[in-house]
């Protein structure tokens, strides 16, 4: 049955109309127009739709959004402000980033959980935190160097 | 060699208004029949376009693959976006620029030489007039000759081609905010779903889907023939109805298929077509290696889901779409639709990358032929993860054979190839037929055509780069293909270049064994070709050839000049035998003539070098005779990001005039690196792709 949600997104309080089931992943580009979080296979196993909830990254196709309400969700659209790149967003520039780029909305939320926690991680463990991560074109060298700098930018944009 | 005039594309369109024109709001409009696909074409094509014109890049609008309005430069394919597309867009430019150059100095009476352009301006002594290319240009016939007019830049006088401009179309996609088919946002959007046949070959017995359309929010269950579509106001809608009629739909079980398609693909007994013969390869004689490769079907597996939106009118019927040639496909879609190809037009939109023809076109259909019962409202569909794998057309299985014969003076001799395949042309169009998935399920049905390979002219099908570039003095080339099995096979980046590569550098290196040489050394004394024999040598000198090649760790060298006509690649690949095969370091060294965007080549050669070490590794489309049972990621798994190698990759400018395709040159020199790499490290020479530690361990028993 359809019934009024409230959670957060990108810092801003939304409320929506939807089922309980229905799926974050629709509700984030249907009804509130992010389509920026993006469905590769919609089982749980791409990673494209990866976004954070309350810190942590998630699939947004396995989340129904009955485990949503009162929640505080991350999706890419939030990353930049104001025409400034996120750290992210800058070391994937910076690297010549991207042959499609349908996979990189995921990989930074992924990676941005992770390099909030551990900037300074190596390029062997931001690999291994990415592994559920799919990309086809094949451009995982560079994803990976260019993380390792913008954990560095995010360490020294903290004081770290 | 000085720079061409002209290309296969001019000779269709010759006029500069047919690929340039100005727009009253300061900005370029370049039409384009290459369409970006994840390559990073459309940045490129600018790059040259603008170079020409000395203008910013940010002025270019480029309008790509639009039936209404852009050249017919049939598909996007084959590595030839830059070397034709480009060239031809690098001509026009220059033959616009010239025309209105001769323009200005007539209005200013001024010599050709003492005028240049800054963005765009004209300037006289390289101080500012009032004239610009805008108001100039509806003063000035455009609809001439481009041959009579271009002469392109000399190298030395570019400051845009050569440089790595950054990807035009990246920043969009990093903010999130669209770039993709799948994000398109059209008022009325209905949303829809396919209920796809367990098999292409099954067929619907049952179809009563009573109680679906009355779900929320269903508009209708379309039913024609085996073609089930359902159609509803939200996406969430149509999924739940496509759940419940899967489960009422009964599907008659196809005819059975051989369990093991490689092994039906090597068996075929199509006639074999010569595609190369010099000397006489039967009358030599001397000692004899032999290597039969094999690999699986494979699977484009886009990470992005196949999707289309449709909208018909009085007019006919607008396609938004991801294919790679929205020409073939507006054909095709006619001809199903029962319409004349000017009622459809398509347009093109990027899509996840497809490395060659997946579902993109397929569902292009699905969209045109669902919106066809909801008029005046456009209709998008999506694809279903399980049909990317299952539904989509696959590369062909292939082996390929290949024996040397080495003779008295220690030199390979002779050489035959024998590549068996299913066909790899099979796009919307080809053979005269629509080669359209859903075309096949309705009641009216457009069966496939029985397909025929691509011809060595277009730089052939299974039999791309099976003729080697060495120089051997007897050579003989066949391939047999296989039009009679029932699995749905076209074309997958690279086509036979991959396995061809792979047999045939994996010979090499048994062949140096054989005599006891480096294989480097002997590699280099059957190569005349100083371009190829520079990218080998650089190569083994990056990755510190020969090294030392213990029990568990050795380099291995595989080298291609994609179509024997393309860009020359050599890589060299480290392995390392654990508990499974691992690749952790690996080196390229490309050389593709002019090189407009150095950092977009290192790009694409990375990537292929990665998506080649995937299906070396891991892939396989597998069957159980009668429908495909790899369905999802977990059943076909690809290359990880733990898994994925570090890649260094060198450019080499040899040839500055003219630019040379790369988008599939690394593939199949990869894979040989790889399968050459394993036989150092382990003595065990595997060829039956994908290599794994399960292929290795059985061959020591």
């Amino acid at each position: 049955m359809v019934g009024s949600m409230r959670f957060v997104v990108n810092g801003r309080a939304v409320e929506v109309a939807t089922e309980p089931d229905a799926l974050l992943v629709h509700v984030l580009r249907n009804d509130l127009g992010l389509v920026g979080t993006r469905c590769g296979c919609c089982d749980g196993r791409c990673g494209s739709c990866t976004i954070i909830i309350d810190g942590a990254p998630h699939r947004a196709c396995m989340m129904p959004m009955s485990a949503i309400a009162g929640r505080r969700v991350e999706t890419v659209e939030g990353l930049a402000h104001d025409d400034q790149w996120h750290p992210l967003q800058q070391a994937l520039i910076e690297a010549g980033i991207g042959q499609c780029g349908f996979c990189l909305s995921g990989i930074m939320m992924r990676a941005k959980a992770l390099l909030e926690k551990n900037p300074r991680a190596s390029r062997r463990q931001i690999a291994a935190f990415l592994d559920g991560n799919l990309c086809r074109c094949g451009a995982h060298p560079r994803v990976l160097n260019a993380l390792v700098a913008a954990g560095r930018a995010m360490a020294e944009a903290r004081g770290a | 060699m000085t720079k061409p005039l002209s290309t296969e594309s001019l000779e269709s369109y010759p006029q500069i208004v047919q690929w340039v024109s100005f727009d009253a709001d300061g900005c370029v409009r370049l039409r384009s029949g290459k369409v970006e696909i994840g390559q990073g074409i459309a940045t490129a094509l600018v790059q040259m376009a603008a170079e020409e014109l000395d203008i910013a890049p940010e002025r270019c609008r480029l309008i790509a693959g639009n039936t209404s309005e852009s050249p017919d430069e049939g598909m996007t394919t084959s590595s030839k976006s830059v070397e034709v597309g480009g060239t031809t867009l690098r001509l026009a430019a220059s033959a616009a620029r010239h025309v209105l150059l001769a323009e200005a100095a007539k209005l200013l009476q001024a010599a050709p030489e003492q005028l240049s352009v800054s963005d765009g301006a004209i300037l006289r002594d390289g101080e500012p007039t009032d004239l610009t290319y805008w108001t100039l240009a509806p003063a000035v016939d455009l609809a001439v000759p481009v041959r009579d007019h271009a002469a392109p830049k000399a190298k030395s006088a570019h400051r845009l081609v050569g440089t790595s401009l950054p990807r035009l179309d990246m920043p969009v996609k990093l903010k999130g905010a669209g770039g993709f088919i799948q994000d398109l946002k059209l008022p009325g959007l209905l949303h829809a779903r396919v209920l796809r046949p367990p098999s292409p070959s099954a067929r619907l017995v049952s179809a009563d889907f009573t109680g679906v359309e009355t779900m929320p929010g269903v508009l209708g269950v379309v039913v024609d023939g085996s073609f089930v579509g359902i159609v509803a106001e939200t996406e969430m809608q149509a999924l739940a109805a496509l759940a419940r009629a899967g489960g009422m739909a009964r599907w008659s079980n196809p005819p059975p298929a051989p369990a093991d398609p490689i092994a039906a693909v090597a068996a075929n007994d199509g006639a074999p077509q010569l595609v190369h013969d010099t000397g006489d390869v039967g009358s030599v004689a001397g000692t004899r290696i032999s290597l039969t490769a094999s690999r699986p079907h494979i699977s484009h597996a886009s990470i992005g889901l196949s999707c289309a939106l449709a909208q018909w009118s009085d007019a006919g019927v607008t396609v938004l779409s991801s294919t790679q040639g929205v020409y073939p496909l507006r054909g095709a879609l006619a001809m199903v639709l029962g319409i004349a190809p000017e009622q459809v037009t398509v347009v093109h939109v990027p899509g996840a990358g497809a490395y060659g023809h997946n579902g993109a076109d397929d569902v292009a259909l699905d969209a045109a032929l669902l919106a066809r019962a909801f008029r005046g409202r456009p209709v998008r569909v999506l694809w279903q993860r399980e049909d990317e794998i299952a539904s989509a057309p696959t590369g062909s299985a292939m082996v390929t054979t290949a024996e040397a014969t080495i003779g008295a003076d220690g030199r390979i001799a002779a050489l035959s190839v024998d590549v068996a395949s299913q066909p790899h042309g099979r796009r919307p169009g080809r053979s005269g037929g629509a080669n359209l998935l859903a075309a096949e399920h309705l009641a009216k049905p457009f069966p496939p055509p029985p397909a025929e390979d691509i011809p060595p002219g277009r730089g052939g099908g299974a039999d791309r780069n099976a003729v080697p570039l060495y120089r051997i003095p007897n050579v003989r080339v066949a391939k047999r293909i296989a039009t009679h099995l029932p699995y749905r096979t076209s074309s997958l980046r690279g086509l036979g270049h991959y396995i061809n590569i792979f047999a045939l550098e994996c010979l090499m290196d048994d062949v140096a064994d054989a005599l006891g040489q480096d294989p480097l050394a002997l590699r280099l004394a059957h190569l005349e070709d100083a371009r190829a024999r520079h990218v080998l040598s650089r190569v083994a000198e990056l990755a510190g050839w020969p090294g030392e090649a213990a029990d568990d760790r050795a380099l291995g060298l595989g080298f291609a000049q994609y179509k024997n006509r393309s860009a020359y690649c050599a890589v060299a690949a480290e392995v390392v035998l654990a508990d499974d095969i691992r690749v952790p370091r690996a080196w390229a060294v490309v050389d593709a003539g002019e090189a407009i965007n150095p950092d977009g080549i290192a790009n694409q050669i990375e990537g292929g070098m990665v998506q080649a070490l995937s299906w070396t590794l891991k892939e396989a489309v597998r069957f159980d005779g009668e429908r495909i049972t790899t369905r999802d990621w977990e059943s076909y798994p690809i290359l990880h990001f733990s898994e994925v190698p570090e890649i260094t990759v060198e450019i080499v400018e040899a040839d500055a005039l003219r630019p040379l395709g790369v988008g599939e040159a690394s593939l199949g020199p990869m894979a040989a690196a790889v399968g050459n790499a394993i036989k150092r490290a382990s003595g065990v020479r595997l060829t039956a792709l994908p290599l794994t530690r399960d292929g290795l361990a059985a061959a020591f028993v």
